[in-house]
């Protein structure tokens, strides 16, 4: 086979990639936000060592753990139109999904940062008065978050090669752009080339940047 | 959505299959031959490039296993499968006549080798460098004492890895309704298309995928607790990985 690349130019990038690179970050800075923060929720619920909001939560997370991502992304295209009463673009539906699905996942990775935090810190908190919001909102969650960043950030980096899957509801994300500006032009063999190309570029700086605050972190420590 | 109806799965699709229950029960088995399949490509390749990393006095080995870890991590399992489907058969005519199965289980196989690599490497340099020593004072070689020494106890580290690791194959597995593989999410679109039953045909699915995933969970617990040394504990790991 013969690569032609030549179609590949400013105008591609303009018109096809840069929209669906924009969709792509704002879903992965979105579902990263927003999942962080139902994940801490959902992992306090299951700290609480109250049953009641332990159960739900466990079975939340796990429920949203043992099925597959593209799974969940047809399950809420389906599902929100119904529960909002009115169409709903698969974009919109992405965020949605994806803030709930990577809750799951964050919640996951939050519990084990609050576990990782020496039982002695939290009856200091509890010993210089503080009450269990105080506690957690000063003492415990910000080292928790301090310690799990690199894990939190490793998994978005995971997260943003996720958002790849809206193929399967047809949003607009970077991966389409490529698969659109590839069978526009005739050249599929092509764009799929380019896009891991880029995927990894991406993904690699980020993960090497990881890297470097991890160990900028462990020096501190 | 109005009331359901499950009778939906006693009706004819139309095609070969007489059933739309017969027809889960088909994808069900693609879902689960692509994940056994990819999981043994996964293992073998991981096994190989986990080693290669941990090799002493062999840097271009090292390099060479590093840099196989981070092309298959860095690029989506989407994109990986794209490649393998439309690309490889063009660029390498050996591979053209290859059918859609074998590509897709090469693709989910050498991506997921790169995180059992990952595993592997980290379990090996988590045993006690004294362990290296004993092997090579007893006057084993390099590949004799890997086979005796280290892997034995590096794989019983990383069985709860692998065991999420084979969980999340078994969920990698439906990227592959994207070139048309008749798995279990290429049935849930298509059979909710042709009989508007659509909430009916995600439910059977999904309960299909939890309760596989139970089973492959119940089965690494039951290898887990076989394998063990006794007196030898061997911490979780946490988080992270779809």
């Amino acid at each position: 086979m013969n690569l032609d690349l030549t179609f590949f130019s400013w105008a591609v990038v303009s018109s096809f990639l840069l929209k669906g690179l924009y969709f792509s970050v704002f879903l992965t800075v979105v579902a990263t936000l927003g999942g962080i923060f139902f994940g801490t929720l959902l992992a306090l619920m299951r700290l609480s060592g109250k049953k009641w909001l332990d159960m739900p939560a466990a079975i939340y997370v796990n429920g949203m753990r043992s099925i597959p991502l593209v799974m969940v992304i047809l399950w809420f295209f389906l599902l929100v139109p119904n529960i909002i009463g009115r169409p709903i673009g698969p974009e919109y539906s992405a965020v949605i999904t994806f803030v709930a699905f990577e809750a799951a996942y964050f919640s996951e990775i939050m519990r084990a940062g609050i576990q990782s935090i020496p039982r002695g810190q939290v009856f200091a908190g509890m010993a210089v008065g503080m009450t269990y919001g105080q506690n957690m909102k000063l003492v415990i969650l910000p080292q928790a978050f301090r310690n799990m960043l690199p894990v939190l950030l490793t998994q978005t980096i995971i997260l943003f090669q996720d958002t790849s899957l809206v193929y399967a509801i047809g949003a607009y994300d970077l991966f389409k752009g490529f698969d659109t500006a590839g069978k526009n032009f005739g050249r599929p063999e092509e764009a799929y080339l380019l896009a891991a190309v880029v995927y990894f570029v991406l993904c690699y700086s980020l993960s090497w940047l990881v890297k470097r605050l991890h160990n900028k972190i462990a020096i501190i420590r | 959505m109005g009331k359901w109806d499950w009778q939906v799965f006693l009706e004819d699709p139309g095609g070969k299959i007489p059933t739309y229950w017969q027809w889960l029960v088909s994808a069900w088995g693609w879902t689960v031959s692509v994940s056994l399949c990819s999981l043994v490509v996964a293992l073998l390749l991981g096994s190989l490039v986990g080693v290669i990393r941990t090799l002493p006095d062999s840097p271009w080995l090292v390099r060479f296993g590093n840099a196989w870890v981070e092309l298959f991590r860095n690029v989506p399992l989407l994109v990986q499968i794209f490649l393998w489907y439309h690309v490889v058969p063009k660029m390498f005519p050996v591979m053209a006549g290859l059918p859609p199965f074998i590509l897709v289980v090469f693709a989910l196989g050498f991506f997921t080798s790169a995180r059992i690599a990952e595993q592997l490497r980290s379990g090996i340099q988590a045993l006690p460098k004294g362990q290296r020593y004993a092997g090579m004072a007893v006057g084993f070689t390099t590949p004799q004492y890997y086979r005796y020494v280290i892997l034995p106890m590096a794989y019983r580290i990383i069985i709860p890895p692998l065991t999420s690791e084979s969980m999340n194959i078994f969920k990698n597995s439906s990227v592959a309704f994207a070139v048309s593989i008749p798995e279990m999410i290429q049935f849930a679109m298509q059979a909710g298309e042709e009989t508007s039953r659509v909430t009916e045909m995600y439910m059977a699915v999904t309960v299909l995928y939890v309760i596989s995933a139970m089973v492959i969970n119940r089965i690494m617990a039951w290898v887990e607790k076989r394998v063990r040394v006794p007196g030898f504990v061997v911490a979780g790991t946490g988080g992270g990985g779809h």
